[in-house]
């Protein structure tokens, strides 16, 4: 059958599928909009949690990332699950036996003060479009790439999939959905990891296979390193960033992940304090299953590659190499006029660009695999983008209609009309989020590293600090979150846009400028210490926080006689 | 609920299990991932070099066996306390 036939059977299948489970786990009250009812078992919600976090960006570009970058990419790779450690010990217990709707609810009681909460629900608006700016734009790359569309189209199909069930159902609509998205997305990554891990090297697990011998005998990772050498490019094991930047980055991912609201808000969807551990562990289980994959795909791709096209005449090259070239993501540019593709290094000399994404989404057609299999990347790249959008978007929604409405503009509001405000602005959050899906900004790259930094500088010190400080008071982590906030926005206007220095094309020649050399990136790791820095500082000075809200800090940290996650 | 004393108790029980779990995963990533990469890259543990196995692999094993290992240890804990629901 034609892959086109195939991709879209299985795209109509899927979204069936998501559209059928969103009309049977509609939600029917503001608990269950928000928090799916709280009664999501561990196992499921591990998986929703999962399917929630990684988006379009791990699925397709993560393994091309990693490929281009060696060891440099394992900056992502530790990230993005050992801030999942952090989230198990620190955050998650605690927050549900807190048992309320969102962060900023946290926050807002836990400083007793209308003033952080409203900073909180700033930082979770700020941090949530960020991110979902670059989800929507996701949906409609991989509909254009895969069915033909263009991407506005598939950008527009998205926007009603997500508008259905994320209005529909809510929380409890999202979680069941992300359950399927989640399989389906695992599914399409490993078929052709393991398919490939058995042709380059005879083991079926990719995880053992990328560090086995190829069939000539050699170390697969010493033939790349070997190769690489040649090409004029750094070696494969060994990375070109500095040390003090890998550390930093690491640590402004970890804590940045632990930070995020649509992570954290997983954890109020439990039925106890106990299953808010467990299905951390799970989360990060089904999370590491991927990405402990993404290495050995990137190198499996990377080495096929190479031993494809370098030095080989153009004329000889394989279909698929032609196939991509169409798409644009693969450029071939005969400098020399010889015929012969020369992929190198030195940049005046290299005759080919290569689209890091090529690597996940070229890899069943390089390795020769039957078209369901490509169809079905195709399959799981959707469904990747579309979980993660929804997640984002509840978290808007339930910041403005029960963050911002609820808790402060009209405390009186039925809970039908709770109810009816989050459904409307859930709808307004699909529309803005398809408003840049259809005009993306430039800057999505950058965005997302301001997404992390912003959530390391902000959330992170006040939730911690809340649970393990009793005597943290609203003076101090009002303070910490605003001076956190302020330094990375600066960092980042600077750094990454060049806001005082006369804009975008000023970036390159500030990098010598860097804070200790430490890129925008990684710079959430300094303004979280700072925000640390000046909670800890100003609290000295001021009053400690009142009896009731040190009798709730010490209620928290006991997981028995939970209160239900009922705050109203 | 049970009297502020064990409460304590089990609060400090709690920080020192934190302790340790945070260490290992400081360890497992920044230490032998980061800081210590080049010298453990030396080291060959089948086709990897060690650093590198543990900032693309190892690490990320460690996280999940962190985690679990602090979902027995706490069930344990809330059951001597008597504090599970």
């Amino acid at each position: 059958m034609e892959l086109l036939t195939w991709t879209w059977i299985l795209v109509g299948l899927t979204f069936a599928l998501y559209i059928g489970i969103a009309i049977w786990s509609r939600a029917n009250s503001s608990k269950e909009f928000y928090v799916a009812g709280g009664g999501v078992p561990p196992v499921l919600n591990g998986m929703a949690t999962a399917a929630d976090w990684m988006s379009a960006a791990s699925f397709i570009s993560l393994a091309g990332i990693v490929s281009f970058g060696g060891y440099d990419g394992s900056v992502y790779l530790m990230g993005w699950t050992g801030g999942y450690v952090l989230l198990a010990l620190l955050l998650a217990p605690y927050l549900r036996k807190f048992g309320k709707f969102t962060v900023p609810d946290f926050i807002g009681d836990r400083y007793y003060s209308k003033v952080a909460r409203i900073v909180a629900i700033l930082a979770a608006l700020m941090v949530s479009f960020t991110y979902v700016s670059g989800q929507m734009r996701g949906v409609g790359i991989v509909f254009s790439r895969y069915l033909e569309v263009e991407i506005d189209m598939g950008v527009y199909i998205g926007m009603a999939i997500v508008l259905f069930y994320a209005v529909l159902g809510g929380m409890k609509g999202i979680t069941y959905t992300q359950v399927a998205q989640y399989c389906i997305l695992i599914f399409a990554f490993m078929v052709p990891a393991i398919f490939i891990s058995i042709q380059m090297t005879g083991n079926p697990v990719p995880q053992l296979g990328f560090g086995s011998m190829g069939h000539d005998g050699v170390y697969l990772l010493d033939k790349l390193d070997g190769l690489q050498r040649e090409l004029g490019f750094h070696e494969y094991t060994s990375g070109s960033k500095s040390l003090t930047d890998v550390f930093a980055i690491t640590v402004a991912l970890m804590v940045g992940t632990a930070g995020l609201p649509h992570v954290i808000v997983r954890f109020f969807t439990v039925p106890r304090v106990s299953d808010a551990r467990k299905s951390a562990g799970w989360a990060l289980l089904f999370i590491a299953i991927l990405y402990t994959t993404v290495p050995a795909v990137a190198v499996f791709a990377r080495t096929n590659l190479i031993e494809t096209v370098s030095e080989k005449k153009y004329d000889s090259l394989p279909q698929w190499f032609h196939n991509w070239e169409k798409t644009g993501l693969l450029k071939f540019d005969d400098k020399n006029g010889d015929g012969v593709v020369h992929y190198v290094a030195d940049r005046a000399r290299n005759e080919l660009k290569i689209d890091r994404d090529i690597m996940v989404l070229a890899n069943p057609e390089i390795a020769g695999l039957p078209n369901w299999v490509v169809a079905l990347v195709g399959a799981g790249g959707l469904a990747a983008a579309l979980s993660t959008a929804a997640g984002l978007l509840l978290v808007i929604a339930s910041s403005i209609s029960h963050d911002l409405l609820k808790k402060i503009i009209l405390p009186d509001i039925s809970e039908k009309g709770e109810l009816i405000a989050a459904r409307l602005s859930s709808v307004a959050a699909v529309m803005v989020a398809g408003y840049f899906g259809l005009n993306p900004p430039g800057f999505v790259a950058a965005v997302v590293a301001l997404a992390f930094g912003l959530a390391a500088a902000s959330f992170f010190p006040a939730i911690v600090l809340g649970i393990f400080y009793k005597r943290m008071n609203k003076e101090g982590a009002v303070a910490g979150m605003v001076a956190g906030l302020g330094l990375m926005s600066y960092y980042i206007l600077k750094f990454k846009f060049g806001f005082f220095d006369g804009g975008l094309s000023a970036v390159e020649a500030l990098k010598a400028e860097w804070w200790f050399g430490i890129s925008p990136e990684g710079f959430g790791a300094v303004a979280m210490a700072l925000n640390f820095a000046v909670s800890l500082l100003i609290v000295r000075f001021t009053l400690p926080p009142p009896p009731e809200v040190r009798e709730m800090v010490e209620d928290i940290r006991i997981p028995n006689g939970e209160g239900q996650a009922v705050g109203h | 609920m049970p009297d502020n004393k064990k409460m304590h108790e089990y609060w400090k029980e709690n920080l020192k299990y934190l302790a340790v779990l945070l260490s290992i995963w400081f360890v497992v990533s920044y230490l032998f991932a980061i800081l210590l990469v080049e010298p453990l890259n030396s080291i060959r543990f089948f086709g990897f070099k060690l650093g590198f196995w543990f900032a693309q692999q190892g690490s990320m094993y460690v996280f999940v066996i962190l985690i679990f290992v602090y979902v027995r240890w706490m069930n344990k804990l809330d059951k001597k306390y008597n504090v599970e629901k």
